[in-house]
């Protein structure tokens, strides 16, 4: 081993002479406006603590890839103290630089072994039980932890609203698991339907008076039906040419709900939607003319967290239906037409399957779920505008799904947990916390390749689960 | 020209395909009847698989007339559009690199081939939402035929595990028995024997001559394996160059000496030696 020692250290300097180069305009020299202009700020003490870090970090990790696992794992543990410590280095993202290291190299250098020994437990029959019957009860887990969350003494303003965001996205999630992870066509414009629904809400709440329960299936069947318009003509396309298309399709509705300003009020939106109602009662202090607040036929006093706890109910449900629907499809043969299409769509013809109906099913019922979604975001948010619905939202909800596991249901919920709350609560990290949002994915990218949750349970068996027959 | 005097089962009639310059099939018409196994060999590149593909609707002829002939009437099969062929003409076919729907199980691959029966059972869905029993029965019977070809095939054992982890052979009867499902009136091999061992090529012809006489299907059936050809099939069209150079029965053609000619080229010196 020492006689690697040399070579290893110089390869840590290079690392280190690299990182030092490339800092110093990026990190080591900053532009002060001190009033009558520019001048130049040195940050040279950071710019020299993020280089020794990263030359113990590279150091790091060749021991751990000559298969020194216990020194890099100390070196590792230090890293981690050094960040969590309170000493003082010259900036607070420093402390999360060097201690984001830290869990790095550990993680690194204890992988190897972690893999082999679960690959190894996951191999033998007790270990598969386990597997199924854990991937099983975590299901029901996290539904359990969702129903009982608003109880919870967690459950304050803050929490309340990102669980509703987070749960928005794994209904969205799992909407377009059908499209992309069912049927296996790539779908870049799915905000497009979910703008459709929460535009059909807008305006016919506004203009037409009517109320949340009446235009949410509605606003379901608007958002289908533009599914179909869509998917007739181009889903006799395939792979990348589907997407462009789709990515096309939802950028042309953002535009004409910016410049058709008669009907959608343009980029200024359209505001005071009401929200929905509990058997006719509205969440406000005070009720409209004609109406009753719920606090009053409750007979409770007053509490603005009341509304956001029943956004939070109407939202599970609405993901829930989402699932058991896609759940039920799947058991369906129409379900196993859309994996198969997705598997091979020359032997889905050649066994006189329809392939052009069979997506657009899959696209239809895909973009019904994202209209349901939609009508759900307007009455949540009672002011929408096209700014809502860029693509960055279709991106999102597309590595929801990619990142779960393509088809995969609770994946979904992991990855919507994972891809909304992580940045919500990273949000102490201030700028940085985009930083450690894209560490999260490649993390994940390096792990997990086939996304958190890659295991397909058959949509049907033979031979009952853990007969020892399959596989 | 069939066995019980009725008309054949398909008539393929003038069949040509160019692609842009290239003459891939020149004028070919050949019949082939029910309850028997029609073999195409040629020489690679003598258009076979073109002709499977103008057959099964993956190519539409540039001339010619495929008469499909089945108890109600008949089909033009150059008329109709890839999915009918399977779902209404009843044609079944196999690919000459094998095609399953690798991340489904072997039991759903199966099902899935019996999608237009079962689609029809759940009421296009709407009755299988709501659970209604006569799906379930269809289901349960669609099952059920699954469950009988899987022990005609020998992968019973295997009806839960992902059909992409079949050992090649399997896949390869695996294969047939899910064009098997779709409950064909014909059903078209593209080298069903390519990659199998001696061993499993002896099983395979079983298969097939159980198709035919158990199930009383036509067979039609591309291959190289002359072992399966001269072995199992009642009618030999043989194909050089686009070309049909030579037709009949097994012995028939195997002597014929455009044949010889087209598989062992057209040395002077061999021939008269």
């Amino acid at each position: 081993m020492g006689s690697r020692l040399p070579s290893m250290l110089k390869d840590a300097g290079l690392t280190a002479f690299v990182a030092a180069a490339l800092g110093i305009f990026i990190v080591g020299f900053r532009t002060v406006d001190i009033g009558r202009g520019l001048t130049f700020d040195y940050q040279i003490v950071d710019l020299a603590v993020a280089v020794v870090t990263i030359f113990f970090g590279r150091f790091g990790l060749s021991l751990a890839a000559n298969g020194l696992r216990w020194p890099a794992i100390v070196l590792g543990v230090v890293m981690i103290a050094i960040g969590v410590s309170p000493m003082q280095l010259p900036s607070g993202f420093l402390h999360w630089f060097v201690a984001l290291g830290g869990v790095l190299l550990v993680i690194r250098a204890i992988w190897p072994w972690a893999n082999d020994a679960m690959a190894a437990a996951a191999r033998t029959p007790t270990g598969r039980t386990i597997d199924r019957v854990a991937s099983k009860w975590f299901g029901w887990a996290l539904l359990v932890a969702a129903v009982l969350m608003p109880f919870t003494p967690m459950a304050d303003q803050k929490t309340m609203d990102l669980g509703v965001l987070i749960l928005t996205y794994v209904m969205l999630g799992w909407g377009l698991n059908i499209v992309v992870g069912l049927a296996g066509l790539l779908d870049l414009g799915y905000v497009a339907f979910y703008a459709v629904g929460a535009y059909a809400y807008a305006l016919l709440s506004t203009q037409h008076g009517m109320g949340f329960w009446v235009v949410l299936p509605l606003a379901g069947m608007m958002a289908a039906l533009f599914g179909l318009v869509l998917g007739f003509p181009v889903l006799r396309l395939r792979g990348d040419y589907l997407a462009i298309v789709t990515l096309g399709f939802g950028e042309i509705i953002r535009l004409v709900l910016l410049n058709w300003v008669d009907l959608t009020n343009g980029p200024a939106g359209i505001g005071s939607i009401p929200g929905p109602t509990l058997f006719g009662a509205v969440f406000a202090e005070t009720a409209p003319a004609g109406k009753q607040t719920v606090a009053e036929m409750l007979g409770i006093p007053f509490n603005g967290i009341h509304r956001l706890i029943f956004l939070y109910y109407i939202i599970l449900v609405l993901a829930l239906i989402t699932n058991l629907f896609t759940q039920r499809m799947r058991r369906l043969p129409v379900g196993r037409a859309w994996e198969a299409l997705r598997e091979d769509e020359t032997a889905c013809r050649a066994l006189g399957i329809n392939p052009t109906n069979t997506k657009l099913t899959a696209f239809a019922i895909g973009a019904m779920f994202a209209g349901f979604a939609g009508s759900f975001f307007a009455a949540k948010q009672r002011f929408i505008s096209p700014e809502s619905f860029v693509f960055i939202e279709s991106a999102i909800i597309l590595a929801i799904v990619v990142l779960g596991g393509m088809g995969s249901q609770v994946g979904v919920v992991l990855a919507a947990v994972l891809l909304i709350g992580l940045p919500e609560w990273f949000r102490d990290l201030g700028n940085y916390r985009m930083l450690a949002f894209g560490l999260a994915m490649v993390l994940i990218m390096v792990f997990r390749p086939r996304g958190l949750v890659a295991h397909r349970e058959p949509s049907i068996r033979l031979h009952p689960a853990g007969s020892g027959g399959g596989g | 020209m069939s066995l019980a005097g009725g008309p054949p089962l398909i008539e393929v009639e003038h069949l040509t395909m160019r692609f842009g310059g290239l003459l891939a099939i020149d004028d070919v018409s050949f019949s082939a009847n029910p309850r028997e196994i029609t073999a195409i060999i040629g020489p690679n590149g003598a258009g076979k698989t073109t002709v499977f593909n103008c057959i099964t609707g993956f190519y539409k002829p540039t001339v010619g007339r495929l008469r499909l002939h089945a108890g109600e009437g008949e089909f033009l099969l150059e008329r109709m559009l890839g999915h009918e062929i399977g779902q209404r003409a009843k044609v079944a076919r196999t690919f000459q690199n094998i095609r399953l729907f690798p991340g489904m199980t072997v039991l759903e691959n199966l099902l899935v081939a019996q999608h237009n029966k079962l689609m029809r059972a759940s009421g296009w869905s709407v009755l299988g939402l709501l659970g209604f029993a006569s799906y379930r029965t269809a289901e349960a019977e669609a099952v059920a035929l699954a469950r009988d070809w899987l022990e005609r095939i020998r992968l019973l054992p295997d009806a839960d595990r992902p059909a992409g982890e079949l050992p090649y052979g399997a896949q390869r009867r695996l294969e047939i028995a899910r064009a098997m499902c779709t409950g064909p009136r014909l059903l078209c091999l593209d080298e069903p024997a390519a990659g199998l061992n001696p061993r499993e090529s002896g099983e395979l012809n079983d298969l097939l001559l159980s198709i035919r006489d158990r199930d009383g299907i036509g067979v039609l059936l591309i291959e190289h394996d002359m072992s399966v050809v001269m072995n199992i099939s009642n009618h030999v069209v043989v194909l050089d160059y686009g070309r049909k150079i030579a037709e009949g029965g097994p012995a028939a053609v195997r002597s014929d000496p455009a044949v010889i000619r087209a598989y062992l080229g057209t040395d002077d010196e061999a021939i008269d030696g």
